[in-house]
């Protein structure tokens, strides 16, 4: 016989188990809240009881951004090679296969034209699902191609920054591609060319440290990791726990990395007015 | 400092144990022929064994702990260096090094990653691992270079951009790309230099340039292959088929487009000789500053942005 018994009246239970039929909800990763997906998806992705806002793709940022059927994709075609034919565990050819298959995207970032409040802009969207929002050459050219159509047309440009890094799989060429972005940014800045830059859950790594740190206006989703190294390798270096919030967008904006945080229902309108004030 | 021997450094060094032990015999024995049959023999060695490194063989020299670093180059191949301290705006980072100095007929200004030669100077170099306030330095010197109309020359050797808590809160990846975009466009000649280690970002940083160039045992990719198989394999185990994989020597970068040439190293590496090692770069640097400074300005930034324009490989 146990000499203390707990109670467990007082406690809820961690997770609320139902039956949820036919995939139509998801549960909220913050809250735990369990919202019908077409609620959520008229609530923009973000939890109505606790505002997290959900991860979401390219699809979902031309819907919330850009003028209804105004987004006209670019450089659909542009696909990984595999130049170093990378093996670790796995293929890397297999992993874009694989990648390929779940999410129906060829790499991990959309790029077109589209409008805001009827206004023309470049625009760029990456996709974390597509091997973690990883940069390679592809990610690399189409962005390079996104500002230099920004800068030939001479229209603002909108990157919706999602990734976990360069991808190690293309290794040196990854590298090479924040060099590329860099470069083009600089052309652009020189011609006066504004570029707003989106950072949304995560945005970290090579990404960061080239063109997502680098917008006229840093402008972060709540809540959202942003940093150059990951958090665990920031924790196994120096020995310590992390402190709560650390690389989060609250924190980059107390740091002074980013111009504001803009909730998701009021992205277009931040990013409209802006324009308007630097026309 | 404790002598590092590698371990594919071994036979050559018991070989050498053993010539010397000779020659200390040499006048009591008539064994002047079999000294001079082991010399060939080692030289033979030697070439074999430096011409059949494995890519984390490469690694490991690009490491070794006696191979000259920036400041070794500095005082080697110029005159009249004045160090310049501080990002103007928080500290001095020990980490990247930088000044005015004399090379050959050229003023450049020269800039590099410091690694440190023992544990108190390595802590005081921090490993050779930048914090921003060190790519803000750079950035700073190299505007100035840039207002005077002077080269840069930057060499890298850094095992990465520090991942602390501090680098992080005061903008590390802000730091990296501010750097990116202002070397894209600075209108004077930049050479690059992989003189050790070029680790990612934290190499890029201040790695752009008209030139790159590389020494024969050095490294340069988007990770080191410790922390490739860590996260790819899911183990440290891995770092010598990571280093296969990620096809990071001097060579395989040539091949691929991404450097412009290679900087031959002594026989054994770069610390076997430092004399013959700086004089090298030295002859290099100069060769491609004469042509360098020729170009307009303008047109080195065009140049520029088409050259990492079209590094990537796709299909469309």
């Amino acid at each position: 016989m146990s000499w203390f018994k707990r109670s467990k009246k007082n406690i809820s239970p961690d997770s609320v188990k139902l039956d949820i039929p036919g995939g139509q909800w998801e549960k909220c990763k913050n809250c735990g809240e369990i919202i019908h997906k077409k609620q959520l998806t008229q609530n923009l992705w973000i939890c109505p009881k606790c505002d997290y806002h959900f991860r979401i793709g390219s699809d979902e940022y031309i819907s919330i951004l850009l003028d209804s059927g105004s987004f006209k994709e670019t450089n659909k075609k542009i696909e990984s090679a595999d130049p170093l034919e990378f093996v670790d565990s796995k293929k890397y050819s297999d992993r874009l296969r694989s990648a390929k298959e779940k999410t129906g995207l060829k790499d991990a970032v959309k790029t077109g034209t589209g409008k805001i409040d009827g206004r023309k802009v470049s625009f760029a969207c990456m996709d974390f699902r597509f091997i973690g929002g990883s940069m390679g050459s592809v990610v690399g050219e189409k962005i390079a191609r996104a500002i230099a159509l920004a800068y030939n047309q001479k229209i603002p440009l909108l990157i919706v920054s999602q990734s976990g890094g360069a991808r190690m799989m293309e290794a040196a060429y990854s590298l090479m591609q924040m060099a590329k972005t860099s470069a083009q940014l600089g052309r652009l800045a020189e011609a006066k060319i504004p570029y707003i830059s989106i950072l949304t859950d995560p945005t970290t790594g090579g990404v960061t440290a080239s063109y997502a740190m680098l917008g006229d206006f840093n402008i972060a989703e709540p809540n959202a990791l942003i940093g150059f190294a990951g958090p665990r390798v920031i924790r196994e270096t120096i020995g310590k726990d992390l402190p709560k919030g650390f690389q989060r967008s609250e924190f980059l904006l107390e740091h002074g990395f980013i111009d504001f945080i803009a909730h998701r229902k009021e992205l277009k309108s931040k990013v409209s007015q802006l324009l308007g004030l630097i026309d | 400092m404790a002598r590092t021997i590698l371990d594919f450094e071994k036979p050559i060094k018991e070989l050498e144990k053993k010539i010397e032990e000779m020659r200390k015999l040499e006048d009591d024995l008539d064994i002047k022929k079999e000294i001079q049959q082991l010399e060939e023999k080692m030289n033979e060695l030697k070439k074999s064994v430096y011409s059949n490194l494995t890519r984390w063989q490469r690694v490991q020299l690009a490491r070794h702990p006696a191979r000259p670093y920036t400041l070794d180059y500095i005082y080697l191949m110029t005159t009249d260096f004045i160090e310049l301290h501080g990002d103007r705006n928080y500290r001095d980072d020990k980490a990247i090094v930088g000044g005015f100095a004399k090379l050959g007929d050229f003023k450049v200004m020269i800039i590099g990653h410091q690694k440190g030669r023992d544990t108190k100077s390595n802590i005081y170099r921090n490993f050779g691992m930048p914090n921003p306030e060190g790519y803000r330095k750079a950035r700073r010197l190299m505007k100035l270079a840039e207002k005077f109309g002077k080269p840069v020359i930057t060499l890298l050797d850094t095992p990465g951009a520090y991942p602390g808590l501090e680098a992080e809160q005061n903008g590390q990846a802000e730091a990296i790309a501010r750097n990116l975009l202002t070397m894209s466009r600075l209108r004077v000649p930049i050479i690059v230099v992989i003189i050790g280690e070029g680790a990612s970002g934290g190499a890029l940083g201040i790695g752009i340039g008209d030139r790159i160039l590389m020494l024969e045992n050095t490294w340069y990719s988007v990770i080191s292959p410790e922390s490739c198989s860590s996260i790819l394999w899911r183990s440290w185990d891995y770092k010598e088929q990571a280093a296969e994989a990620l096809k990071l020597t001097a060579e395989d970068l040539k091949e691929q487009g991404i450097i412009d040439r290679i900087i031959p190293e002594p026989l054994g590496g770069a610390h076997k000789d430092y004399e013959q090692a700086s004089s090298s770069l030295k002859q290099a640097l100069i060769e491609e500053l004469t042509e360098l400074v020729k170009i307009k300005p303008e047109k080195l930034v065009e140049n520029r942005l088409q050259k990492f324009g079209t590094m990537g490989v796709y299909v469309e």
